[in-house]
């Protein structure tokens, strides 16, 4: 199409070009994300130390406060006390019957709860019919507390695992789902256009289109489940305690009440956090950082 | 110098890319209706550059949608004769989960290309906007210009003919709805340079949606002025290769035009 260009043509272009190489080197966003060992070290430090000296302190007043004797041994105990019941399990192996009871059931629940909850988000989110019906009913659910459902279950169920289920399903459900349909409504209208554009049919759309660019919604959705379905599941195991339903943790921390042991209590309440929490951190915290920061959307914590 | 062709031209047998005829467009119904478009006869011949201008609400973005298969037409027909036309919007509208590369294959991968096909096509795209090497880029780590250029490449993915190679039968058609309305004026002008290179390289006919006559101008083999609501085409320039001051006065010509068009608003 083009006749042989000129030399001031050719001039004209390579000048252009070497502006348009400027361009994108000045434009380009600078990553400031140091590496290096020693970077990675600061990094870890700063973002480690702070809740470590936190911990340290909190157990700090808590020792001066049982050492000043204001309450009665029964009520408020040693943090030496706790910690030996919590070495005694681990100790005796015990912990991990524990945990494993606890865990497995927060994790088949959390399970069954995505795979209801998934569909439901996704009718939720694209039939105007079912959100209109439904959505709110769901979005109340997530406000009422599972564990409102205890005595129901129970009644219904019997006092079994079912009964425990039904509970933690009911807590994770409306999560999820809520954070499915977030994730689906805030995906930029201009996305699903461009995808039509380049071809996509209404499964491709929804395919490569609309469910990647949901997911960060919906990651935080799950967490929330997450949080939710062991939540309920304690409630539960606290409320629902029988010799068929094997020692869960909600079990040793009402075996705590039971017996007037309140340094039971706390190391109950203590592995309960920590089982909560390190799940999220282990599990949820690292999937959502990746996920986030290869969006470009660092969070700052 | 400036060749004003009436809005009905007589039609060549030639190839075109685009026809419509009697195309019109109105949304809603009844009292609250907007007629969008209205009569719109319009052609764009294979590998022709067509600027549509136009003040906001002439309906210059709705006739890309239509032609875009994004929007049906009220009445008249459009015929398109090319291949599916690659759109690329105001915005980059990169997918920020996909990098560079991934959002090229986009396309290729909904059209079920095989993964060494998607990844030599890609390839070649970005080295045609020049950002060969930063395929592995998320959109978020590129400046406003590269993630414009990386949609053109995604656009021009979408087009290629995928079950044959090379001799396409059917003419290309690369549909732009204001692409470089929002980047700053020197992007701008090195964006436009780029875009007249890759026209001249792929030989694919041009819709090129903007509000701004010296872009049309400077662009454009033929400029086309819609009125605003209803959208008509009220006049046609040929402003292929003008230069100098003959540019100049023909950017004037139009400017007035517009501005007429625009002013017959105001009462």
């Amino acid at each position: 199409m083009q006749p042989e260009a000129s030399l001031e043509e050719r001039v004209a272009r390579a000048d252009a070009e070497s502006v348009g190489a400027g361009l994108d080197a000045l434009d380009t966003p600078l990553s400031e994300r140091a590496t290096g060992p020693a970077a990675v070290a600061k990094r870890l430090a700063a973002r480690v130390l702070p809740p470590v000296v936190a911990i340290a302190l909190m157990i700090g007043i808590w020792q001066a406060l049982w050492a000043a004797a204001i309450w009665e041994e029964y009520k408020l105990p040693a943090p030496s006390a706790v910690w030996a019941n919590i070495w005694s399990l681990v100790t005796t192996g015990k912990i991990v019957d524990l945990f494993w009871v606890s865990v497995h059931r927060a994790v088949i629940g959390f399970a069954i709860s995505l795979v209801i909850a998934v569909p439901l988000g996704l009718a939720i989110a694209n039939l105007k019919v079912v959100r209109r019906g439904i959505g709110p009913l769901v979005s109340g659910l997530q406000s009422l507390p599972s564990v409102a459902w205890v005595p129901a279950a129970i009644l219904w169920f019997g006092l079994n695992d079912r009964a425990i289920y039904w509970v933690v399903l009911l807590g994770a459900v409306p999560s999820i789902a809520n954070g499915l349909v977030s994730g689906l409504d805030q995906v930029p209208p201009i996305l699903p256009r461009v995808g039509q554009a380049l071809g996509a049919s209404r499964l491709g759309g929804i395919r490569y289109i609309l469910l990647p660019a949901a997911l960060p919604g919906f990651l935080g959705g799950l967490k929330q489940g997450w949080a939710f379905s062991w939540r309920s599941l304690m409630a539960a195991e606290l409320i629902a305690t029988s010799p068929d339903l094997g020692e869960g943790l909600g079990q040793y921390l009402h075996n705590g009440m039971s017996l007037s042991d309140i340094s039971l209590v706390f190391a109950g309440i203590i592995l309960i956090f920590v089982v909560g929490v390190g799940i999220e951190l282990l599990v949820f915290r690292p999937l959502e950082n990746s996920v986030l920061r290869s969006r470009g959307l660092t969070r700052s914590t | 110098m400036t060749a004003t062709v009436e809005a009905q031209r007589v039609r060549t047998e030639a190839q075109q890319a685009v026809r419509f005829d009697g195309v019109g467009k109105v949304f809603g119904n009844g009292k609250q209706s907007v007629v969008a478009l209205d009569q719109v006869n319009l052609q764009v011949e294979a590998g022709e550059f067509v600027c549509l201008l136009g003040a906001s609400g002439c309906g210059k973005t709705t006739l890309l949608n239509l032609v875009a298969g994004l929007d049906n037409a009220s009445s008249g027909t459009i015929d398109l004769s090319s291949s599916r036309p690659a759109v690329v919007f105001q915005e980059p509208a990169l997918m920020p989960w996909l990098t560079a590369a991934g959002n090229v294959e986009l396309p290729l991968r909904m059209a079920g290309v095989g993964r060494s096909e998607r990844r030599r096509k890609a390839a070649a795209l970005l080295d045609l906007v020049r950002l060969g090497g930063l395929g592995g880029k998320r959109p978020h780590e590129l400046s406003g210009g590269m993630r414009q250029r990386v949609a053109l490449a995604r656009a021009l993915a979408s087009t290629a003919d995928h079950t044959s190679n090379g001799d396409a039968q059917k003419p290309s058609l690369l549909l732009m709805d204001e692409p470089f309305s929002a980047l700053d004026a020197i992007t701008r002008d090195v964006l436009q340079a780029e875009l007249l290179r890759i026209w001249r390289a792929t030989g694919t006919a041009i819709l090129f949606v903007t509000h701004d006559v010296r872009e049309a101008v400077r662009l454009g083999q033929r400029v086309v002025l819609l009125s605003s609501r209803p959208g008509r085409v009220v006049r046609e320039w040929n402003v292929d290769g003008l230069t100098g001051g003959s540019e100049v006065s023909t950017v004037d010509e139009i400017n007035a035009e517009l501005r007429r068009v625009i002013s017959s608003h105001a009462a």
